[in-house]
């Protein structure tokens, strides 16, 4: 593929980047990266990720938008309110940059349609806000063996990851099972400050671009939190678990399933 | 004395405290050590049993305890002992 004039004057700031160049950005046009919940971090990722030159997005979320999303899930607007959150994300995509082709699935992701729909993506993001489609994303992920670029945030807490399936620590490794409902806030009651949704969400899109680039350190066994509070980063470092129940040597996770769905008790 | 940080949602118990002091030459001393200081933080940490719950993280010096000793792990003076917690929001 070559690029028009036009294009090389879009991706100039890119081209001109040593790390990049043109060779880079053709892997950036031709790459597909898929990101699960078009909602606080889905929407940063899916905004930098498009004007970046991402050649195919895909989106998957149910929801519809909500006047409560609006505080940070900057991709949707007032006006958007009732809409699918896909096809909303999918018309600003498209007006940031025409060369950006959108795949929308309105739908959960499950175990019976996750392995399908990863396998034809490059690198996942995980935007979804609980915890079984964080472990199922997760272990798709595994399955699939794609790349994935973890993200949570809670209150003042945000928090990202990247998991190279077979090669670092899951998110199993770490955190074995989802915590049963009510233990770990998880849920909207919680709150969050809305621009923590871009810093984390911006990292996983830095992430994602990393990986398709092939340059630099991805944030594998390590897990990077972010104190909003404090205006903080600290970084832990993860390592694989030779007891990991999926990607340890003696998995007994050896194919997809649904967590139970959480209850959305919050205890603090 | 070890220095603990306290994730966000077991703060409540710390009196919102982020970082707190505690004794004990182990892991589990301590926690027992926390509880009394902080009531109810053991039962957020450990299962009825006294074990660590597995969705608990528990990190001396940045090194996970799953790979030291667990529970066992030895502290010593001037150690800095993390929990961390899964976190899922995203949406």
């Amino acid at each position: 593929m070559n690029f028009t004039d036009e294009q090389i004057t879009r991706y100039s700031r890119h081209i001109l980047l040593p790390e990049v160049g043109g060779k880079g950005q053709k892997k950036i046009a031709q790459a597909k990266i898929l990101i699960v919940g078009a909602g606080g971090l889905g929407s940063p990722a899916a905004f930098y990720l498009a004007a970046a030159g991402v050649g195919t997005i895909g989106l998957i979320d149910s929801d519809l938008v909500d006047l409560s999303n609006l505080q940070r899930q900057v991709i949707h607007q007032t006006p958007d309110i009732g809409r699918p959150k896909v096809i909303s994300a999918k018309e600003k995509i498209e007006a940031i940059n025409p060369d950006v082709k959108v795949l929308t699935y309105d739908e959960r992701l499950v175990a019976k349609n996750a392995l399908e729909l990863i396998r034809a993506y490059d690198v996942v993001i995980d935007g979804v806000d609980n915890f079984p489609a964080k472990f199922l994303i997760n272990d798709a992920c595994f399955f699939a063996e794609k790349p994935l670029v973890h993200g949570g945030i809670l209150r003042f807490d945000g928090r990202v990851t990247t998991i190279i399936p077979k090669k670092s620590a899951c998110y199993r490794c770490v955190f074995k099972t989802p915590p049963p409902p009510g233990l770990v806030a998880s849920c909207q009651e919680a709150g969050v400050i809305g621009v923590l949704a871009g810093i984390i969400g911006t990292l996983q899109a830095t992430e994602a671009l990393k990986l398709v680039l092939g340059i630099g350190r991805p944030l594998a066994d390590r897990m990077l939190d972010f104190d909003a509070r404090k205006t903080s980063f600290r970084e832990i470092k993860t390592k694989r678990n030779p007891n990991c129940p999926l990607c340890g040597p003696q998995p007994t996770i050896t194919e997809l399933f649904d967590h139970e769905p959480e209850t959305c008790a919050v205890r603090t | 004395m070890i220095k603990v940080r306290i994730p966000t949602p077991l703060r409540p118990l710390t009196k919102g405290q982020g970082e707190v002091e505690a004794k004990g030459g182990s892991i589990d001393e301590m926690i027992n050590h926390l509880e009394g200081a902080h009531p109810g933080i053991k039962g957020r940490l450990c299962d009825e049993k006294g074990e660590l719950r597995r969705f608990v993280n528990i990190y001396v010096n940045e090194e996970d305890i799953r790979f030291l000793k667990g529970k066992d792990t030895i502290l010593k003076d001037g150690d800095e002992v993390s929990i961390v917690p899964a976190i899922a929001g995203g949406n």
